[in-house]
């Protein structure tokens, strides 16, 4: 028999780790929304701005500053690495692949992702680098409900308030700015777009950009959770099931698709992972991603696709 | 002047689409093939350089020829049928397991029913085979998903199929004979009575297999099913209107390919590795084969054997070069020089030249024929 | 001017209506297509000329109404399964395959005509060959028919407008279709490159006998080429009959100055 405690438990940090997910999903919209790019480097993103964070701290923090100093320095750091990193891909990837065809873009991403790997840890070394911007200690909920209560981890819960601030400033973002309306134009036909007198190159790097400060803030919630190391790469992977079980061009589609991942793998893992020789987080994602394709292509929140000659 | 078609007049259609319908490509081919069949077997006999020690055969040629063979694999469905894999790894896998399965015996207990499947071991070439056809039968399952999705979710779909094959080789003892490491050994490879042993004897089995397949492929990329498949890749919509179906045009290129990628894993499990693990066909390799196919040449046979030679060559130069000048390198910079070379390579190739070095082997070869003028 | 064939009825159209969400692009059409005629479907942009074609040939079904082809009637069918039928096609916006050559994209056109299995077709020998070389005499021969043996191993992406569009009225007669849907063969094509197309439209239905319904928007080529014209407007059909009946017609000549409704 299993106790209500443990599955609300088991509930609970799994809808926290698919915030995770969906921080790193977040990423992957902001650019297929708007350049229709499929970004396979999305968690070499985070992995890079994780490095660019840790090492630059742990420099600062040697060199005597505050730690509140070298917090602010140190991000201000990481986030002028992912400017250059998304002007770099702008000019020079991207860019010169306008108007070339998805699968092309796709696997110019995962050149891209190659780039940002071997370059991060060449830079910033290939270490395990702890980084402690959260508190990781847990609180214990309806103890007086549940025998022994409900755990929960502080760090999620920093997770899911940082992931709720970015959704909501990303809203403002696209819906009042100059910018983000520039940007909806953009996703919609790039060429008519172009023809309003849209800088399309400007707008891509804003969102580059936007990626990867997307990156940056995954990377500091990640990079306390597991350390900033290059395994990151492969949980950032878990991103594309999100997407697909969202849609793709969905950002609240984002959240819920991490939030259903990521209770749907804890739950699988624990009731149904037992009988079946255990380990299958770590293909849970996936096959509920191939089965919503199978379904219902466009994914739970996106839009139906058309096509025409 | 010694590269010229003037005079070569083809005076059937049959000449004309023969593979290569010029005829200094014919004499250059069967030069590489006398070499790679007669001469590196004579060098290695005779202890003559680079033949002198057996590493350049182990090391480079016998991984080479079937990474190249799996190449041609992964090329077929994503150069020629335009449909995006993540997963050849696990292909390359399903092949490997299931030929060691078929090479030791399979036995299926199936209790609940009252009787058991048994087959007894069986001999390496058919095991070889079958681990193709069982790779071929889950390359359609997992194919059938592209029917109805395209490219990027495709994408998805077959690291659906990377990482869950992973897990089953992982997880399910049943697959490595309950082997308590989870690390299995190939069986002795006898071929038709003969016994392959040394790294001449491996080099010549595979080569043998390679040079079999790339006909067979170059035949079936030429016919009328690759022309289908092409259709498929440039434009579906279109494809679809001129009678060409896409359910039989797709699986019948993620059948082709996956039989392919699988007698390569067998290949690779059993010819190159000997004993292995779950982890030899991990992601990387999938991530692997797609680049020397994007190096290679999408679309491209010959692209297939040149992307896994400079894949498998350069991070042996990067490693020599440094060491000869005097400044080696550590593992672990060559490690990341080899990806950013890579991926830089990959996003150049993908914006200046699509098809690869193959096809600036082509464009050389337009330049050599109209020497020494420039048009 | 060419009098109207008076051939058996080759394809009907019975009511059809097609929407999607909310915009009708065709409403309550009927029409038919007899046996050896040119039938040119004209009327403004927007019309639902491009849909109607699309109904034809399997790639949009219809909300309401059938079609009737070759006296089969069908509620809904896949574009593979009108091409085997005997429908070819071509493309306002040229729908060539890229990455192939002229020969290549013709020879795809065969892809029905073509029966070896893929086990014959690895090993290219004996029937298998044969058959390659049989229907490339066949695509040869449409080569020759259309002027474009000089470029018959380019790429089609390196191919002009013009002789792409060549190369795609190639690859919709190597399918030897019973009825052949042309959509705007002249598009962006100069006198020279019109005359040509008109000149190759017509001996493909004077010599083949093929069947064939176009849509075009340069009034003079539709008024010499066709038999008779169907005029649909806002995804309704307002006239049908000769040219000379649809030039006179009232509302044609409204819908094409624009009158309001």
């Amino acid at each position: 028999m299993i106790a209500l405690g443990q599955v609300l438990e088991v509930l609970i940090g799994g809808l926290m780790s698919g915030v995770l997910y969906s921080l790193v999903a977040l990423g992957f919209v902001l650019i297929f929304k708007a350049s229709g790019v499929f970004n396979f480097a999305q968690g070499a993103m985070v992995l890079l701005a994780g490095l660019a964070l840790v090492r630059s701290l742990d420099l600062l923090v040697a060199r005597g500053f505050s730690p509140w100093t070298a917090v602010i320095l140190g991000i201000g750091f990481a986030a002028a690495i992912m400017a250059i990193t998304a002007w770099l891909i702008q000019r020079f990837v991207v860019g010169p692949l306008v108007n070339q065809g998805a699968l092309t873009l796709f696997m110019s991403t995962i050149g891209v992702t190659f780039v940002l790997e071997g370059a991060a840890q060449m830079i910033f070394g290939s270490d395990v680098y702890p980084l402690r911007l959260f508190p990781t200690d847990v609180w214990l909920l309806f103890e007086s409900h549940f025998p022994g209560g409900i755990l929960v981890n502080k760090l999620d819960v920093w997770g899911a308030v940082i992931a709720g601030i970015l959704v909501a400033s990303l809203a403002i973002f696209f819906q009042q700015t100059k910018t983000g309306r520039a940007l909806r134009a953009v996703a919609d036909d790039h060429l008519a777009a172009q023809s309003v007198g849209i800088p399309i190159s400007w707008i891509w790097f804003v969102v580059w950009l936007a990626a990867g400060l997307v990156a940056l803030v995954a990377a500091t919630v990640w990079g306390t959770k597991l350390g900033v190391q290059f395994s990151i790469t492969f949980l950032a992977l878990k991103a594309l099931p999100v997407l697909i079980i969202g849609g793709l061009t969905s950002v609240p589609g984002a959240i819920v698709g991490g939030l259903i991942v990521g209770a749907g793998e804890k739950i699988a893992e624990v009731f149904l992972g037992s009988h079946i020789g255990g380990g299958i987080e770590y293909w849970f994602a996936y096959v509920l991603a191939l089965a919503v394709l199978l379904v219902r292509p466009q994914g739970l929140f996106g839009e139906r696709i058309i096509e025409r000659i | 002047m010694l590269y010229r078609e003037a005079g070569q007049f083809k005076t059937t259609y049959a000449e004309d689409m023969a593979i290569f319908p010029i005829r200094q490509d014919r004499i250059a081919l069967a030069i590489l093939l006398g070499i790679a069949f007669i001469g590196v077997p004579l060098l290695a006999d005779f202890d003559i350089w680079p033949f002198g020690s057996d590493y350049l055969l182990r090391a480079i040629l016998l991984p080479f020829l079937i990474l190249a063979l799996a190449a041609i694999g992964v090329n077929i469905l994503v150069g020629y049928c335009g449909q995006i894999t993540l997963g050849s790894g696990a292909f390359m896998a399903i092949g490997a397991y299931s030929a060691y399965k078929f090479g030791t015996g399979v036995h299926i207990p199936l209790a609940w029913l009252g009787f058991a499947i048994s087959i007894p071991p069986l001999p390496v070439p058919t095991s070889i085979l079958l681990g193709g056809l069982m790779a071929a039968i889950a390359g359609i399952l997992f194919g059938i998903p592209s029917l109805r999705i395209k490219g990027l979710y495709l994408a998805v779909a077959t690291l659906a199929a990377q990482f869950f094959f992973d897990w089953v080789f992982l997880r399910v003892p049943w697959f490595t004979n309950y082997a308590p490491s989870g690390s299995v050994n190939a069986p002795a490879l006898n071929f038709f009575g003969l016994h392959v042993g040394t790294p001449i004897e491996r080099y010549l089995l595979c080569l043998i297999f390679v040079t079999v397949f790339a006909v067979l492929a170059k035949n079936l990329v030429r016919g009328n099913l690759g022309r289908q498949w092409m259709a498929i890749r440039d434009m579906d919509i279109a494809a679809e209107l001129i009678g060409i179906r896409p359910l039989y045009a797709k699986l019948t290129a993620f059948a082709v390919s996956s039989f392919i990628i699988g007698v390569a894993g067998a290949l690779w499990a059993f010819v190159y590795l000997g004993s292995w693990e779950p982890l030899a066909f991990s992601i990387d390799r999938s991530l692997q084969l797609l680049f020397m196919v994007i190096i290679g040449g999408l679309g491209s046979i010959m692209g297939s054997f040149v992307g896994a030679a400079f894949i498998l060559i350069l991070p042996i130069m990067l490693n020599l070069i440094p060491t000869q000048l005097g400044v080696p390198l550590s593992t672990e910079t060559i490690t990341h020089l080899e990806f950013i070379i890579f991926g830089s390579l990959i996003c150049y190739l993908l914006i200046k030249e699509p098809h690869g070095f193959a096809r600036l082997i082509s464009i050389g070869k337009e330049k050599l024929r109209l020497w020494p003028f420039p048009y | 001017m060419r009098m109207p064939d008076t051939g058996e009825i080759l394809l009907q159209v019975e009511g059809v209506s097609l929407a999607f969400g909310g915009v009708k692009a065709l409403r309550n059409v009927s029409f038919d297509i007899r046996k050896g005629e040119i039938r040119a479907i004209i009327g403004p942009n927007g019309a639902g000329k491009t849909s109607m074609l699309n109904v034809i040939n399997g790639f949009y079904h219809p909300n309401h109404g059938a079609i009737t082809f070759k006296g089969r009637t069908r509620a809904e069918m896949q574009p593979f399964e009108a091409a085997r039928g005997g429908i070819a096609r071509t493309f306002q916006n040229v729908a060539l395959f890229k990455g192939m050559s002229a020969l290549d994209n013709i020879m795809a056109g065969r892809t029905l005509k073509m029966r070896r299995g893929l086990l014959w077709q690895m090993l290219r020998y004996g029937p298998a060959l044969a058959e390659e070389i049989e229907h490339r005499h066949r695509v040869e021969e449409i080569i020759d028919f259309l002027e474009i043996d000089a470029i018959r191993k380019v790429p089609v992406a390196r191919l002009p407008y013009g002789l792409q569009k060549r190369v795609e009225l190639g690859r919709a007669l190597a399918m030897e279709p019973d009825l052949l849907l042309l959509d705007e063969p002249m598009a962006g094509m100069n006198l020279e490159e019109k005359e040509d197309m008109s000149r190759f439209i017509i001996d493909v239905n004077l010599h083949y006998g093929t069947t064939i319904a176009l849509i075009e928007h340069d009034m003079a080529v539709v008024m010499d080429l066709s038999h008779r014209v169907v005029v649909l407007d806002h995804g309704v059909k307002i006239a049908d009959g000769t040219p000379d009946e649809v030039k006179k017609n009232q509302g044609v000549i409204d819908a094409y100055l624009g009158v309001a409704h």
